[in-house]
């Protein structure tokens, strides 16, 4: 690569991007030096999304005080908790240099089902719908597995094709038909509205999953496999990573969480028909890249993606405070995921440069 | 280096024998549309009349004019989730314009205009910023659809001049043509000689093969990727322009969440999602087949939800099974070790 790149009078962007010299540090367990910036740029992404939202909350609290009223930011977090659970699933796949677009399927087909099930026997108890809904999220997110690892078809083919195949499922089961609030009995519905110890407990899954999924990247060793999967999924398996089973695994609880958020939106939403979630797919990919996960993989926290699902859920509740034209909305949150993605590679391409420094004086 | 060029020209300029032609993609797309037909004329007689296939063929044409651009886009290695989007912010302003008293002529340009602004806009931020496309575009798939609902607000503008909305009706005079099908034949036919046979073609593929090496080649590629960026931009906007006329309606929402189907039709097709490797032909081929599937299918009153599961099941299949061609073409030829992914295995058919 050295003396082709010396002929060649600019270097190419790709190329700096090609040999991925922050990312490849990641293994050596030698090069402290650079595990050191890697440790500030994670927090440096975390902290920036943090800043952007502190200073969000603050200018629209200026103008407009009812903003950060208790009542008010416990709807935002009840509104961005189910977005947080799923989006902390996509976490993990994406971290692998996967990706799954059929989350919003599997959100709207177990939320289908699991308020079906409830309407057919309404005696079932919350426990077992919640199980019943996780169980068949994993499913859904082994079939997705299954096609990556073994099938070995591209993840993005993969789920885009799956993303119809669970959505037509959800249809045919649907038929036309759908379950409102009078439907399900009130214990279901009350997933989403009790609370423990004063706190909803919807946010409180939310909560527990954010933190589970965190420590598990942080602490253990298939969580830090799944970023040396993504950061170089070559040097991963000739290290001795196994990657086809993390992968699978990724895909598995992806699809659980999903699940999980499923049964939840059946309780939040109260009526729920075949074309629930639909689109919101995208919302989660968003959420996960202004969260500052890397979509090629190897970098990004479940907790950035949570700050990135609050960011945007904070920006939605905003605009309806300030009472500003909602067709704004969606122009706002383009801009949010565009403007997140351009500071981040900026970022990045400086840290990059700090690394290379680092390297060359060693 | 010259393996790799020599490689790539084969795709383009040596015809595959006939034995390898049998394990083309498009061959079997060939197939699976003769089988659909076959079935669907054989299920309901409503299926082979021309009436049907006229008015099924006019409704694939938006998403047929999309699939031209996005087949040249995801060829070069990227991806345009924002297409379904600029079609929506083309109709509002269409909508707009014409409702605000300008002639139509001038909205249709200035549609258009912001049909390639959009695309230049995807194209800056991929090329000269070094964004991932994937990442762009869902912003810029929110961004626009913003925009369109800024220009229109919630209004749906259904007045429109005879002669708009003639074009979108009508067929050609003595045939049962649509003309709005003649408009994507035309645009087909040059998307496929400046694909198939011409520079920007070859520059196409081997930036999808491997954007550095091409880099080192002398291929301008950011120049080429805004190209194809505003290129799929204007071909989405005049989608926009083509879909307002057909159902004399300008709304915001229009085709919502159309990218994902158009991004389906081009792999259905072979294009690989890694870039480099894919034909026009089959694309063109898979959107045919899409059409008559799920034409059949809505004949035989399934749900287009439904019908969705065959669509996404094929699209997986489609994958699993040139994976599986892959290897016996492999085999065929009796080659060496199987090449790595970047490589262009489907072309350059063994010792020519």
């Amino acid at each position: 690569m050295r003396p082709l790149a010396r002929t060649v009078p600019v270097p190419p962007p790709e190329a700096a991007q090609a040999v991925e010299p922050v990312e490849e540090v990641r293994f050596g367990g030698r090069r402290l030096r650079a595990r050191a910036l890697l440790d500030v740029a994670g927090r440096v992404r975390e902290a920036g999304i943090a800043v952007a939202l502190a200073l969000f909350v603050l200018v629209v609290a200026v103008i407009e005080p009812r903003f950060i009223e208790p009542n008010n930011l416990e709807e935002i977090l009840l509104s961005v908790s189910i977005l947080a659970i799923v989006a902390v699933g996509q976490t993990l796949v994406v971290l692998t240099r996967n990706i799954d677009l059929s989350v919003g399927s599997t959100v709207g087909l177990v939320a289908f089902v699991c308020a079906d099930t409830l309407k057919g026997s309404p005696g079932t108890s919350v426990v077992l719908v919640v199980l019943l809904g996780v169980v068949l999220g994993a499913g859904l997110g082994v079939v997705n597995g299954l096609l990556v690892t073994v099938g070995r078809v591209p993840a993005i083919v993969a789920t885009l094709g799956t993303l119809y195949i669970f959505r037509g499922l959800d249809f045919t089961i649907a038929g036309g038909k759908e379950v409102s609030a009078s439907d399900v009995p009130d214990a279901y519905l009350d997933l989403a509205t009790s609370r423990v110890l004063g706190i909803p407990v919807l946010i409180l899954f939310a909560a527990v999953v954010v933190l589970i999924a965190s420590l598990a990247l942080r602490r253990m060793r298939s969580g830090r496999e799944l970023y040396a999967i993504g950061s170089n999924p070559e040097a991963a398996r000739l290290a001795g990573v196994p990657s086809g089973r993390l992968v699978f695994l990724a895909f598995v609880v992806c699809g659980a969480l999903c699940g999980l958020a499923g049964v939840l939106w059946g309780a939040r939403f109260a009526t729920v028909d075949a074309r629930a979630a639909t689109g919101f797919e995208l919302t989660v990919v968003a959420a996960v890249v202004v969260g500052g996960v890397n979509i090629f993989g190897g970098s990004g926290t479940a907790i950035g993606a949570t700050l990135g699902a609050i960011l945007l859920g904070t920006i939605e509740n905003a605009l309806s405070i300030l009472k500003l034209n909602p067709f704004w909305l969606q122009a706002i949150q383009g801009a949010v995921i565009i403007a997140a993605v351009t500071l981040d590679a900026i970022v990045t391409r400086r840290l990059q440069r700090a690394l290379r420094r680092a390297r060359a004086r060693r | 280096m010259t393996m790799r060029w020599s490689a790539l020209r084969g795709k383009h300029v040596a015809r595959p024998r006939a034995r390898e032609l049998l394990f083309q993609w498009e061959a079997l797309l060939v197939l699976m549309l003769v089988a659909t037909i076959l079935i669907g004329s054989s299920i309901t007689e409503a299926f082979l009349t021309g009436q049907n296939l006229s008015l099924a063929s006019a409704d694939l044409v938006e998403k047929a004019i999309m699939a031209l651009g996005l087949t040249l886009v995801i060829i070069a290695g990227e991806i345009d989730l924002s297409v379904a989007s600029v079609l929506g912010l083309s109709s509002a302003i269409v909508g707009a314009t014409i409702d605000a008293g300008v002639p139509l002529g001038p909205a249709i340009a200035l549609a258009l205009l912001a049909g390639a602004l959009c695309g230049l806009f995807n194209g800056l931020l991929v090329a000269k910023l070094g964004l991932p496309s994937l990442v762009v575009t869902l912003g810029t798939l929110a961004l626009f659809r913003g925009l369109a609902f800024v220009v229109l607000g919630d209004r749906a503008v259904s007045e429109f001049p005879l002669a708009f909305t003639d074009f979108g009706f009508a067929n050609v005079p003595g045939t049962l043509i649509p003309w709005t099908v003649v408009v994507f034949a035309a645009l087909a036919v040059v998307t496929f000689v400046v694909l198939h046979g011409s520079w920007i073609g070859r520059d196409v593929y081997a930036i999808g093969n491997n954007a550095q090496a091409a880099r080192f080649s002398g291929v301008e590629v950011d120049r080429i990727k805004i190209g194809l960026f505003v290129a799929s931009g204007t071909l989405a906007a005049l989608a926009g322009v083509v879909f307002t006329a057909r159902f004399a309606s300008a709304r915001p929402d229009n085709a919502l969440g159309f990218e994902l189907d158009v991004v389906t039709a081009v792999l259905l097709g072979g294009v690989s999602i890694f870039g480099g490797r894919g034909s026009l032909v089959g694309v063109v081929l898979a959107l045919f087949l899409i059409g008559a599937l799920r034409n059949v299918l809505s004949l035989e009153d399934v749900a287009a939800e439904k019908q969705s599961i065959v669509i996404g099941a094929l699209l997986i299949v489609s994958v699993v099974g040139t994976n599986a061609l892959r290897g016996l073409q492999e085999r065929a030829a009796r080659r060496r070790p199987a090449p790595s992914r970047t490589e262009p295995s489907m072309e350059g058919g063994g010792g020519r």
